[in-house]
């Protein structure tokens, strides 16, 4: 169900894009000018309409002064990936950025800008529309002051889009009275800036758009949330008390909302006490040790940060691998390596995460799609570490993390009970005749443990990195070494039974009978571009099935999907195939068989650039890659 | 290095308050080289959880890495331990104490791990003020990676093979003093008469409290020339005050000289009193404190005893206002807002 369509009568006529609630708009502004709120605004406003849409931030790695754009995908048809390929319409403020802009307008698109002074004929096209808006005038004549000008002029071009678009105007006065709830001063002005840019932008051009909006009932009781409060709100309810960090973007706002809900929901006002502790600490190896060692102690406890963080923390990773301390480790990744694009999206840190720190150590990783999953994760991690007594590292990214996100609702069961895992009470240690730390007794690769203070005789030993023995006695005898290295393996191996498991979608057969032959296997934020891929593709007669990976170690109906098919595509965003070199290494399967579809430029992964990226592997040349 | 442990004890060991003989407060037998001023350290230890009657099994020991950070498999065997990662035990020690305050912690680390490796981790626990015993094992080198100078090493110092540091020294009582810490103490490892007490008081401290204690290594670093060997140290040291730590049930009888000494009431009621053999040093003044240990530098003197103390100032659990339960033994539903309260989120996002 397609209906954008460019229609052109004459030749000579110009192109006009037409489109009821299947387009992309951009916001093209400055950054540190306030612009964030006005734009949620118009994306909320969308998503109050109720018709699907997936708002994101495109920002530089400063504070003030840059280009910073925000591109607003309205989907009737659900999809949220990046579109990709141009923009229909430009909400042009920044002058500084004007000139690429207004390139990035596909022919028959909007430009929307202030003609407050007259457009440099440079920008000048033959095949886009020109909007002017007397923006600066508009301020100047109303508002005094310049920081007043400055912040409602990003409320006067959404009034002007509402316009444009036929938004309607009540959706968006309750959204700001909302918004000032507790500032009900400012509601009254922010609606009168909103009628500025309404009623200007009437009086000049007809409205509505060929463009436009129509309110609908399609995202039914889905939220609009960053997948970084998910996490943090996650960590809340998994019952974390213990978060120890070091700011770095994309992650800082996992803390921050860790924080913020704790703040309202662990707080004991007649006491003045919390139950919880967030320590910012004073670098990612220190906000490791502090996991690891409140979780020795027994307090769930976890940390967040991305790729440059994981690299400090891997000696400490390795310590809790080894001396078998659970630990929960969020990792929004950002373009590497080092610096790289840090405000640019990536799954660059599989390999990294999987296998962090020296000698042999593998760990458990999961990987969540969008809010829903963040924060039905972050519980999970918390049982999963303290069942297998091992660090958890779940990868999110900068597309999910820091994104106004639409997603189902967050769920929540409250007879469902935590796992603590295998930890002795001192009645349990009571029983028992002799402890041993790392003695495997149940035979399932998992000892028990002990916490500190727990019994005045029994279960006290020394939790270190060197070699012991079952007891934890230090020793340096290979064989005591090995064993206890065989049984991290075996540990490892049968950790799929405690993990979330892939999402498999058979496509089914194909008109001509045919099943498919072709998978694709993808994980994190690229569902949504390969879904809308796969879509596609399906309509042009291919037929694929798809697997969603959720966690490492892969469960066995990942290895028998791969061998259920004549090609695997394994799409992934990052240079190296990462995910494809885990899954040769983990799965021994034939690297012939399974295809790289790489996306690495920083930006979330589209539909179109899968869709690019497969057609010369599928032989399938033919095929348009957009709806 | 000693092979064996006696098995046999008197039957008539002296219990303290808790009826514990010293032995409940052992550890296995020491693998460190014999005379190593880290064993004497272990001892001193022992000697003071004792006298403290603490309950073994609520102690906490952390260390980092070096054989100085070894020291606790030596010491408290019915504690738990946490031989952590080099220069890193102050991380792991904060995260450990935010997951339950209930435990007394010793932490033990080396010049190497608290001054060279974890001198960036040294300063943040000192600053967060964290409520723990935190051990300075001070022999001037790498014991364990065999004798390199360390960051403590004097200048001038020699080496084993004849090599002078020319390279100034980090005093971490120096150090700590300026970064704010509320407990700062020095002592020698040979001289167990003030170091017990020190150590009983560190503990009985309401926040971080430091003590560098000066250790020498008989395999590396106790030849002629070292500033950190047995007899450089005990012809340098120069005690500040000899310190007399009275538990908070005992009557307090000793008669000090008036104006000669100082005591100070700690938050568990104890009280610390200080012979002063230098007048002018008042440990309860951070300039006094500061000036002292310059003064005992300049003379090319070790300062020892208890340098400054300041038990007014909140610690760590009081600036993060954690409640009085632990955070580790908060149950579920003391945790967990629940499926009604997350609808109320749901319908906050929509
Ligand atoms: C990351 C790391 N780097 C280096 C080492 C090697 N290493 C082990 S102990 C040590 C120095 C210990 O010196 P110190 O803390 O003074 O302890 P001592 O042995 O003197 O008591 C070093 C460098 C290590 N274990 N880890
Ligand atoms: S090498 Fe030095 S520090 Fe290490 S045990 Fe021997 S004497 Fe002690
Ligand atoms: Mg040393």
């Amino acid at each position: 169900m397609s209906v954008q369509q460019k229609s052109s009568s004459s030749s000579k006529a110009k192109p006009v894009i037409s489109s009821v609630n299947e387009f992309v708009i951009k916001f093209a502004n400055v950054n540190g000018s306030g612009s964030a709120s006005a734009n949620t605004l118009f994306a909320k406003s969308i998503f109050r309409s109720g018709i699907p849409v997936a708002p994101r931030n495109i920002f530089p790695s400063n504070i003030q002064g840059l280009p910073t754009w925000y591109e607003v995908r309205v989907s009737e048809q659900g999809y949220l990936a990046k579109r990709g390929g141009g923009v229909d319409i430009m909400v042009s403020v920044n002058p500084q950025s004007m000139m690429e802009d207004v390139q990035e307008v596909l022919p028959g698109g909007f430009f929307v800008y202030d003609d407050t002074k007259p457009l440099d004929i440079r920008m000048l096209r033959r095949d886009i529309h020109y909007i002017g808006l007397p923006l600066t005038d508009i301020t100047n004549r109303e508002y005094e002051d310049a920081r007043l000008r400055q912040l409602f002029k990003n409320v006067i071009y959404v009034g002007a889009l509402a316009a444009l678009l036929d938004i309607k105007l009540d959706v968006i006065d309750k959204l700001i009275s909302e918004q000032f709830a507790k500032k009900e001063k400012l509601i009254k002005p922010n609606c009168e800036a909103l009628r500025l840019g309404f009623d200007a932008v009437r009086e000049s051009h007809s409205c509505p758009l060929a463009i436009r909006v129509e309110a609908r009932d399609l995202v039914g009781d889905k939220i609009m949330m960053t997948g970084n409060s998910a996490c943090g709100l996650g960590a809340v309810y998994a019952g974390a008390t213990v978060a120890a960090w070091y700011p770095i973007t994309p992650s800082t706002s996992v803390a921050e909302a860790f924080e913020k809900y704790a703040s309202q929901l662990r707080y004991d006002k007649e006491t003045d006490t919390k139950r919880y502790a967030v320590i910012q600490a004073e670098d990612e190896l220190a906000a490791m040790g502090m996991v690891i060692g409140a979780n020795w102690n027994g307090a769930r406890s976890f940390t967040a940060t991305s790729g440059p963080g994981v690299s400090l923390m891997t000696e400490f990773l390795g310590l809790a691998y080894f001396a078998e301390v659970p630990a929960v480790l969020i990792d929004v990744q950002r373009a590497g390596p080092s610096t790289g694009m840090p405000t640019r999206t990536q799954q660059g840190d599989i390999l990294s995460s999987v296998y962090a720190s020296h000698g042999d150590t593998r760990h458990v990783c999961l990987f969540p799609a969008d809010p829903f999953d963040c924060f039905k994760l972050t519980v999970d991690a918390f049982d999963i570490a303290e069942r297998l007594q091992t660090p958890v590292i779940m990868l999110t990214d900068l597309d999910v993390g820091m994104n106004d996100c639409m997603s189902n609702p967050l769920e929540w069961d409250d007879n469902y009970q935590y796992d603590r895992g295998k930890v002795l009470s001192a009645k349990e240690l009571e029983e028992i005749e002799k402890f041993g730390r790392y003695n495997d007794v149940d035979g399932d690769n998992i000892p028990y443990r002990t916490l500190p203070g727990t019994h005045p005789e029994k279960g006290a030993f020394f939790t270190r990195g060197t070699s012991r023995d079952e007891f934890a006695i230090y020793t340096e005898k290979g064989e005591a070494y090995q064993r206890n290295m065989e049984r991290l393996l075996a540990k490892w191996y049968s950790a799929p039974d405690y993990l979330p498991e892939p999402v498999i979608t058979r496509s089914g057969k194909s008109a001509s009978g045919a099943t498919a032959s072709h998978g694709f296997i993808f994980f994190g934020t690229s569902r949504d571009a390969v879904h809308e891929a796969v879509d596609i593709l399906q309509n042009n007669g291919q037929v694929i099935d798809m697997l969603q990976l959720l966690a490492v170690p892969f469960h066995d109906s990942v290895r028998e999907f791969i061998n259920m098919h004549d090609h695997i595509y394994v799409i992934e965003q990052n240079r190296d195939a990462q995910m494809r070199t885990v899954l040769m290494n983990e799965l021994d399967c034939d690297p012939l068989k399974l295809r790289s579809v790489l996306h690495y430029d920083g930006s979330p992964l589209s539909a179109s650039v899968v869709i690019e990226r497969v057609k010369p592997l599928m032989n399938i040349e033919n095929i348009q890659s957009s709806n | 290095m000693s092979y064996f442990k006696p098995q046999f004890r008197h039957p008539q060991l002296p219990t303290n308050e808790r009826g514990f003989t010293r032995t409940a407060y052992e550890g296995l037998i020491s693998t460190l080289c014999a005379g190593c001023g880290h064993d004497s350290i272990s001892a001193a230890i022992i000697q003071a959880c004792w006298e403290l009657s603490l309950e073994p099994h609520r102690i906490a020991k952390v260390s980092g890495i070096g054989c100085s950070s070894k020291s606790p498999t030596y010491f408290l065997n019915k504690s738990h331990g946490f031989n952590s990662v080099h220069g890193r035990m102050p991380s792991v020690a904060t995260g450990a104490f935010a997951g339950n305050h209930d435990l007394n912690y010793i932490g033990v680390s080396g010049d190497g791990d608290s001054a060279s490796i974890g001198m960036g981790q040294f300063a943040h626990v000192v600053r967060r003020n964290l409520n723990m015993l935190y051990m300075v094992e001070n022999n001037g080198c790498y014991g364990l990676t065999k004798g390199q100078d360390s960051a403590t090493a004097d200048e001038g110092s020699k080496s084993r093979t004849g090599q002078v540091n020319p390279f100034e020294n980090i005093d971490l009582v120096g150090v700590a003093l300026e970064i704010g810490a509320t407990f700062v103490a020095r002592s020698f490892s040979g001289d167990k008469q003030q170091l017990v007490p020190l150590i009983k008081a560190a503990i009985a401290h309401k926040g971080f409290a430091l003590i560098d204690v000066i250790s020498p290594c008989v395999t590396f670093n106790n030849h002629h020339g070292s500033t950190k060997s047995y007899d450089y140290t005990r012809e340098h040291v120069q005690s500040g005050n000899i310190v007399d730590f009275v538990p908070s049930r005992t009557e307090i009888t000793a008669n000090y000289e008036e104006g000669q000494t100082h005591s100070v009431q700690l938050h568990d009621g104890s009280m610390l009193n200080l012979a002063k053999t230098k007048p002018e040093h008042d440990p309860g003044n951070l300039r006094a404190a500061v000036n002292a240990l310059q003064a005992s530098r300049e003379e090319g003197e070790i300062l020892t005893g208890l340098i400054y103390i300041d038990t007014e100032e909140p610690d760590f659990k009081t600036m993060m206002k954690i409640g009085e339960k632990p955070l580790n033994s908060l149950s579920q539903d003391e945790l967990c807002p629940g499926g009604e309260r997350l609808e109320k989120i749901n319908a906050s996002l929509r």
